[in-house]
């Protein structure tokens, strides 16, 4: 989230798009009703389903399973049309001004620079303009056809009502109903917030999905602003607490980028990642990647990582490609990975394609479940019946499970959606030999280390100096962990300006992330939490509850990243001179000398609003981003493309060029291409989600969730039911190209049938909650049914739109 | 000493006393739930639970009994003329002046009237308990049927009792009558006076 | 089960005054249905509090689960899909359960004294060590609430959680409903929030949204905020106009007096019908007639 969870309330208009916050985020969603009660704020939730956030919004509109997109360039298109738009910020907080190369082009669906053979961009094409001193041209007026607005103008004028109406089947009022609200909130006493979860991301145009609602928050002028942002809802209480450190294989914490295999090169590697400004006095906050880098570094390898060394960058992994979850599968299927240690993880029903995911682990030469439950993965080679029907004497593979401890038997910290790190305490010890998954992590270490200084290796140093400075070995201590990641002086630390004024004495814990150097006097091991845990103590265990703004950003409550900020870009909540939009909404303002506020200032705190610095600090131009750059594999401008199973067979933006029916750029396995489904015998879209009942496929180990939600079923709306013969509880096979499921059917006028085109779509809804392990009544993992196929950019799988069939049985 | 005249036999009275003690039992312990007044009389039955526990199996005790002696004895309780003039004289009957009443069968219009309350009433009763029957057959009817069923089940009860008060009462204050279901046997006297047609038809005279 | 016993309003199958020495403001519970996402966190906070497990059943298709109330679901959601006006769904959601009447029908019908009792705070409470089983109680809800256990035949129901209030917490529910749907306080208070969530929906477009505080059962100590008040039933079925049925009154109001006194009477005029009238003794010449 660029906001916070309790700051929903301060919103005027939520809107709820690929994401169901009250049935997947009941608790969070009560900010939702705050606003509603409190603030007279509106609710419009747009979704396939009428779902749980929809029973009390004001507002619902329908919309075919992967057209996101296409809704929302046509909510571009409106607000541009419409001069709905918040011009001032607009012109001077987004690149709407900036001018793109004149070789940039956007043909057909496909933008310059595609490599049909690679399913790949050469996306050198999709940058700035630069003038002579390096900085990027700009015209202020807009007017120039290649600048960003004018480019984005002409890219989205091809979203009309009429063509939203026909792409995603919502009824051409409903679009306009719901453009309309939200292009009020233009205004700049309006806000707008948009909460969103994995149904914008599981798609094979997941990012862009996310990116469009940007672009959209940008020109309304709401990001950075008390009540706006992007808020991404996360799935787990401390996803965004892994994302932070390093879920996505290519980044280490921080979101400090890995080095690929030809950046052999330490000062390369660091000066391409320290992205010097593209236009004057601009921040651009990437220039201190050295700092981070070489912090983390001395957290990783201490003493051992030295200026001659360059830091043990060498002793650094260095990827060849991307190693997500579909990647890691593929080799796993190809019989190019051996071992797998699977920790808090179920992929058996978590990875598309179940029939991929088991023939994939049943070629592993070990694999090692460490789970505080049994999982359906640990079992994957038992017979089940039809529910898992494997012949277990033709599988190899050696499973080795290490009962784990549950949340609350852990001390730690999470990190929430709102990017809040809470600490917690643990409320119980774990049953039997159950052990923290630190402690278990930490004995595997340890013993390959000793095994490593026993009989050597093909590259012991990595191992053999890595820090490990915990009192007790094998079991790290939460405290000790936190304060090594928060970060800590190794030598005095002085002020740049005045090098008599020590910052952090040599062993001190450090207040914040501008005390990190990049000559190795310091270590953080993730510097957005650096300061978390200071000499003041543990921040993150704070638990006070005064706010003195009265928008609920409470400052003394946990430790919010980075540096205690509680809402990102607030530098954009203030006009040009420094004045809240809104003065009933203050964050932050400019007080003639410097910024002061309520919140922590996403902003120098001495830029004074004549010297033009652009609130999004990260970026070396300043301003936020409706053209991406470089940013995405799939485009700078969103555009619609089909899902890989499309109920059309070819892209109605672009039915000439079969191409583009699809994300041309996501990656598709030669396997899995050949198991994509086609309408002709799998008329129906389905899309998958959760239940609030249930959290994912744990509590169907859970007695009362189990009470709550007890047995497997799917939904589907009342005229497809009857045109099949299906009545209420009747049992139905639900089939796609790469297996089938049996549910109970829920027939319900939640869902309802969409005209795309002239053809009429029906949509099947299935829950995934059920297994083969657990006390709720056992079902079949809905994984047997998706595709294994994922976004282009972050290659999150594309569970939310596919091709079934389905029959009474 | 006159011979005494058989007016019950051993089955018939033994048929009768199931059916009152089952009587007995099932009023006590359905009072005991009537009201707040009886309720005390649960502790006659082991307790409330007890008490609902068994008040319908004896409720079908003495449905099953009711209807064997109901049997026996329905072709009694058939009204005749004499029967519509003994009741155009009840006044007379109640004030002790039986002179001039008619010659009476086995019954008079009011033991048959009883009879007939019984043989309507029983079955209602086993009707509406079955359907308010705890936890046996209650789930399976209807929230309206079980209320009506509750007031019907109490309505007819107390039309019971009522008439079984009259009923030993009239036992009671006829003299004569008690041995006749105790001992089975009436006196000349009595049988000649309260039921002449049936003395005649037993004794020949 | 609870805790007071001298603040008792009424009492069942009991003809005098209760113990009534203790005061306590009368509570409700307030459901604002405009706000439930009938995410169940209720039914599983009153089985956490109450150690209640009901069977893991089966979907007989709606969300509904479990399906119905029981002994050990003492409150579920029901869920309706209706469209008042034409094209414009809605997903109403009812938490279900106790209503709390003023004027209980389940303790009118219970014949066992002290099995349910209302305290002075408006609360109706089963006291199953007094329960019998008959099930009385489910004739006299207006609501279709009682249920009788398979396991112990005695009448099980919301307490309200009589126990947390008795010592100054709200109920399970309340406390666990993550977006304020549910809400508790003195009847007073209740009323007056429900006023304001009813000026708030009226902007949004419900011009018939009201509070649901049923006078025919003198009011309830569980009140709604519907979106609809002109059509309850249109939450499952929510009775528009529930009463005690009359039959219920007809059975256990004037009428159970009356007919002890025609009992009594029957006795009475039996006994001095033979001491005015005497026995009727056969005449000694009748029998040597």
């Amino acid at each position: 989230m660029t906001n916070h969870w309790v700051d929903i309330k301060n919103a005027d208009l939520i809107i709820i798009m690929g994401g169901n916050a009250a049935e997947a985020h009941p608790c969070g969603f009560k900010w939702v009703t705050e606003a509603k009660a409190h603030r007279g704020a509106k609710l419009v939730v747009v979704d396939p389903r009428f779902n749980r956030s929809a029973a009390v919004s004001d507002y619902y509109a329908p919309i075919r399973p992967g057209t996101d997109i296409a809704f929302l360039g046509g909510v571009i298109n409106y607000l541009l049309s419409n001069n709905k738009i918040h011009e001032e910020y607009v012109k001077h907080y987004t690149n709407a001004p900036y001018l793109v190369r004149e070789d940039f082009s956007f043909n057909d669906g496909l933008f310059s620079g595609y490599d049909a053979e690679k399913r790949k961009y050469n996306r050198d094409t999709w940058d700035y303009a630069l003038g002579k001193d390096g900085y990027v041209e700009i015209d202020e007026t807009l007017q120039n056809p290649r600048c960003v607005y004018q480019l984005m103008k002409q890219h989205y004028a091809r979203y009309t009502p009429e063509t939203v109406s026909r792409v995603c089947g919502t009824p051409k009022e409903a679009f306009l109903k719901v453009a309309e609200m939200i292009g009020e909130t233009s205004r700049p006493d309006k806000v707008m917030t948009i909460l969103y979860a994995l149904g914008w991301t599981q798609h094979t145009t997941g990012s862009q999905n996310i990116r469009t609602m940007a672009m959209i928050q940008l020109l309304l002028g709401n990001i950075g602003r008390v009540g706006g942002g992007v808020n991404a809802l996360r799935g787990h209480s401390n996803v965004q607490g892994i994302t932070d450190m390093n879920l996505v294989s290519g980044v280490m914490p921080g979101y400090l980028r890995m080095a690929a295999d030809e950046e052999q090169d330490f000062q390369g590697f660091l000066s391409k990642r320290a992205l010097k400004p593209l236009r004057p006095n601009q921040m651009s906050y990437w220039q201190n990647f050295p700092k981070f880098w070489v912090s983390l570094a001395k957290t990783f390898y201490g003493k051992a990582a030295t200026k001659e060394n360059d830091f043990s960058y060498h002793w650094f992994p260095k990827y060849d490609k991307p190693y997500d979850v579909l990647q890691m599968f593929e080799r796993m299927h190809n019989g190019q990975m051996n071992g797998f240690i699977c920790q808090g993880f179920n992929p058996l029903a978590a990875v598309p394609c179940l029939q991929k995911v088991s023939a994939a682990l049943s070629k592993l030469k070990y694999l090692v479940v460490i789970d505080p439950l049994s999982t359906e993965t640990a079992e994957f080679w038992r017979d089940h019946g039809e529910l898992n029907s494997v012949d277990a004497s033709k599988i190899q593979t050696e499973v080795f499970r290490l009962p784990a401890n549950c949340f609350a038997e852990e001390t730690g910290s999470y990190t929430n959606s709102g990017r809040v790190l809470q600490w917690h305490w643990s409320a119980a010890d774990g049953p039997g030999d159950a052990k923290g998954d630190v402690e278990i992590i930490a004995g595997i270490f340890t013993r390959m280390r000793d095994m490593y200084r026993k009989e050597g290796g093909a590259f012991p140093e990595p191992i053999l100096n890595l820090t490990w400075p915990y009192s007790i070995p094998d079991q790290p201590s939460p405290e000790e962990l936190a304060r090594e990641f928060s970060g800590k002086a190794l030598a005095d630390v002085t002020d740049p300006k005045d090098p008599t004024k020590v910052l952090a004495k040599a062993g001190e814990q450090l207040a914040s992330f501008a005390h990190l150097r990049d000559d190795g006097s310091t270590s953080s091991g993730n510097w957005l939490y650096c300061g978390s845990w200071s000499q003041a103590g543990n921040l993150m265990a704070r638990r006070e509850t005064s706010d003195p703004s009265g928008l609920g950003f409470y400052p003394n409550w946990g430790f919010s990243w980075p540096a205690n900020r509680r809402v990102l870009y607030n530098r954009a909540n203030c006009d040009v001179s420094g004045k809240p939009w809104d003065p009933s909404r203050k964050t932050i303002a400019w007080d003639g000398s410097k910024w002061t506020g309520f919140d922590v200032p996403d902003m120098r705190p001495d830029a004074a609003p004549e010297e033009d610095v652009g609130p999004f600090i990260m970026h070396p131009d300043g301003v936020g981003h409706l053209f991406a750059l470089k940013g995405m594999a799939d485009g700078p401008f969103p555009e619609h493309y089909e899902p890989f199973e499309t109920p059309l067979g070819v892209n109605p933006m672009h039915p000439k060029n079969p191409l583009v029916t699809s994300n041309p750029v996501s990656r598709l396995f030669a396997y899995d291409k050949a198991q994509l489904g086609k309408a002709d015998k799998f008329p129906y879209v389905a899309t998958t989600y959760r239940l609030t009942e249930h959290y994912h496929y744990w509590t169907k180990n859970v007695r009362i969730n189990s009470i709550l939600q007890p047995s497997q079923f799917i939904e589907m709306n009342e005229e497809l039911a009857k045109e099949k013969g299906i009545a209420h509880g009747d049992t139905v096979k639900v089939t796609s190209n790469r297996g089938y499921i049996r549910a109970v059917a829920v027939v319900t006028k939640r869902l309802r049938p969409l005209d795309i085109d002239g053809k009429k779509v029906h949509t099947i809804g299935i829950p995934i909650h059920w297994g083969f392990i657990g006390v709720a009544k056992k079902g079949f993992l809905a994984n047997r049914l998706t595709p294994f196929v994922g976004d282009a950019t972050a290659h999150t799988p594309e569970f939310k739109a596919f091709l079934v069939n389905i029959e009474k049985v | 000493m006159s011979k005494p005249i058989q007016r019950y036999t051993a089955r018939e009275r033994s048929n009768h006393w199931v059916v009152a003690i089952a009587f007995i039992l099932a009023g006590l312990s359905g009072l005991a739930l009537f009201h707040p007044a009886f309720f005390f009389l649960t502790n006659l039955f082991g307790g409330g639970p007890w008490t609902r526990i068994l008040h319908p199996f004896i409720g079908v005790v003495m449905f099953l009994f009711f209807m064997a002696m109901a049997a026996r004895f329905w072709r009694f309780n058939h009204f005749t003329a004499a029967d519509r003039q003994w009741m155009a004289r009840i006044g007379d009957v109640i004030r002790n002046r039986d002179q001039g009443l008619p010659e009476i069968g086995k019954y008079n219009a009011g033991q048959k009237y009883l009879f007939w309350t019984m043989v309507v009433s029983i079955p209602l009763l086993l009707l509406s308990g079955i359907v308010i029957w705890q936890p046996w057959f209650a789930p399976y009817f209807p929230i309206w049927l079980l209320r009506a069923a509750v007031v019907v089940h109490a309505l007819t009860a107390w039309i019971m009792i009522l008439g079984i008060i009259v009923h030993v009462y009239a036992a009671i204050w006829v003299k004569g009558s008690v041995r006749a279901m105790t001992r089975g046997t009436v006196s000349e006297a009595w049988a000649k006076h309260h039921h002449r047609a049936w003395y005649r038809e037993m004794t020949g005279k | 089960m609870a805790l007071q016993s001298l603040d008792i309003k009424a009492r069942s199958a009991t003809t005098t005054q209760s113990p009534a020495a203790r005061k306590t403001t009368e509570v409700a519970k307030l459901i604002d249905i405009s706000k439930c996402i009938g995410c169940k966190a209720c039914q599983a906070a009153c089985m956490e509090w109450n150690d209640l497990r009901d069977d893991i059943g089966h979907n007989v298709g709606v969300y509904d689960n479990p399906h119905d109330l029981s002994d050990q679901s003492w409150t579920v959601m029901r869920f309706s899909e209706v469209e008042v006006e034409q094209g414009r769904l809605e997903w109403l959601i009812r938490k279900d359960g106790c209503m709390h009447c003023a004027d209980p029908g389940c303790l009118k019908a219970c014949p066992s004294p002290g099995a349910i009792v209302q305290y002075s705070n408006g609360i109706v409470d089963f006291h199953e060590e007094n329960c019998i089983g008959c099930g009385y109680c489910i004739t006299g809800c207006p609501f279709n609430i009682p249920r009788i256990s398979k396991k112990d035949h005695k009448a099980y129901k919301c307490t309200l959680c009589s126990d947390r209030v008795g010592v100054g917490l709200e109920p399970a529910c309340v406390k666990t409903c993550p977006t304020g749907a549910i809400v508790f306080g003195s009847k007073a208070d209740m009323i007056h929030h429900a006023e304001g969530r009813i000026t708030d929906l009226k902007e949004r477009g419900y011009s018939n949204a009201a509070l649901y505080d049923p006078k025919g059962v003198g009011g309830t100590h569980v009140m709604y905020v519907l979106q609809h008040g002109d059509k309850p039933e249109l939450y499952a079925n929510l009775p528009k106009d529930p009463g005690i049925s009359p039959l219920v009154g007809l059975w256990k109001g004037v009428t159970k007096p009356l007919m002890n006194l025609g009992l009594g009477l029957a006795v009475f005029a039996g006994f001095f019908h033979y001491v005015t009238a005497g026995p009727k003794e056969v005449e000694e010449e009748e029998k040597t007639d």
